[in-house]
């Protein structure tokens, strides 16, 4: 007799930036919730060796960070676009004690988005985070999430620099209304 | 009206703090916690913050949980402490039980020219911690008592907020090194983590 295995779920990028972030050893992951993040949180409060705190801000995250990697722990940090705006003056706990951070960014505000009030922030993420010289790097196919991740990962940690992955919202799909 | 005021001498309060500190970790937020901490003596094991305002309790929490076999204690003053309030909702959900956060509070912004903060006009911070799902809250404001604090820190297993009532005076500024890339690497050596 042999057991039907149940079907596998489709690769999802998600799945994938989860695979880099356990490659690389993260084991705090700071987050405020964004639906573009939910698959990738789950994951992260599921796994037991990773710490998942939710954060009441963003800026919360950067401390958090610096505290695990002062502790010997490499962390990361999950946001959606609109929370990088509160996180702009906290950045330079990181630039000037050379701390390494990753923020994975899902952005709002740009690809079909319907909330005018989200495309202020959402069109000055990446213009905001260079001015605080963090890397940026963007995804606009999922084929390309993991791989990425996994590349700023690198060099935040072995080059003590902030980056950030711009997951775009053409990406992620854009958020569905129903009236 | 000085020599009247209870309240307690900082660096009288920072001494008591860290007599017996044993392997405890130090954080300091910046301004005055980080000149009182200095005055004490300088120590490879403090993390003194000279900027990033706000961030002073969860730097605490993150070394917190990457260490959970040191204790942890951050000494903070109100302003510092009111500008990252969102901290102790996160901690209140985490809690920590090798972390213990000290707000200094003299009810002013005693860096930039002793302008009342919310504490002076009635915002309680330990309020703000129990509300948070803090069980261990003390508000601290004799000698004695934070004596018997101080021993607590010595062995604690949950966290812990405290809020010392101190005077809102300038004592001479004890200045430790402010170059952050030198702080973060002689802390995660003693850390064994470098």
């Amino acid at each position: 007799m042999t057991e039907i295995a149940p079907a596998p779920s489709p690769p999802d990028w998600r799945d994938d930036i989860f695979a880099a972030l356990k490659a690389a050893e993260i084991r705090q992951v700071g987050y405020v919730p964004d639906a573009g993040h939910t698959r990738l949180i789950e994951h992260c409060q599921a796994d037991p060796a990773i710490r998942a705190v939710g954060l009441t801000s963003e800026e919360e995250g950067i401390g958090l960070a610096a505290g695990a990697w002062l502790g010997g722990q490499r962390a990361a940090l999950l946001m959606q676009s609109s929370g990088v705006g509160n996180c702009i003056n906290m950045l330079s706990l990181a630039k000037s004690c050379r701390f390494p951070l990753i923020l994975l960014v899902t952005m709002r505000g740009e690809w079909g988005e319907f909330n005018p009030w989200r495309v202020p922030m959402g069109t000055r993420t990446q213009a905001a985070l260079e001015l605080m010289d963090v890397l940026v790097y963007r995804v606009e196919r999922a084929e390309e999430a993991g791989e990425t991740v996994a590349a700023a990962l690198d060099i935040a940690f072995n080059g003590g620099l902030v980056t950030a992955v711009l997951l775009s919202q053409r990406l992620i799909g854009a958020k569905r209304w129903v009236k | 009206m000085r020599d009247n005021d209870p309240r307690l001498d900082r660096r009288a309060a920072i001494r008591s703090l860290l007599e017996g500190r044993g392997d405890m970790l130090l954080v300091t937020g910046l301004g005055s916690t980080t000149y009182d901490a200095a005055s004490v003596g300088d120590d490879e094991r403090n993390f003194y913050l000279w900027g990033a305002m706000g961030a002073a309790a969860m730097i605490g929490l993150g070394l917190a949980l990457a260490r959970p076999e040191r204790r942890i204690l951050v000494v903070t003053g109100d302003g510092e402490m009111l500008m990252g309030l969102g901290a102790l909702a996160t901690i209140g959900v985490e809690r920590p039980p090798n972390l213990a956060l000290v707000v200094f509070d003299n009810g002013h912004y005693g860096e930039t020219g002793m302008q009342r903060s919310h504490t002076d006009a009635g915002v309680s911070l330990c309020g703000v911690a129990r509300a948070c799902g803090i069980e261990a809250v003390f508000d601290i404001a004799d000698p004695a008592t934070l004596k018997e604090f101080a021993a607590r820190l010595q062995d604690f297993n949950r966290t812990i907020f405290a809020r010392v009532a101190i005077r809102a005076e300038e004592s001479p500024r004890v200045l430790p090194s402010r170059d952050g890339v030198h702080l973060k690497n002689r802390f995660r050596r003693a850390l064994g983590v470098e």
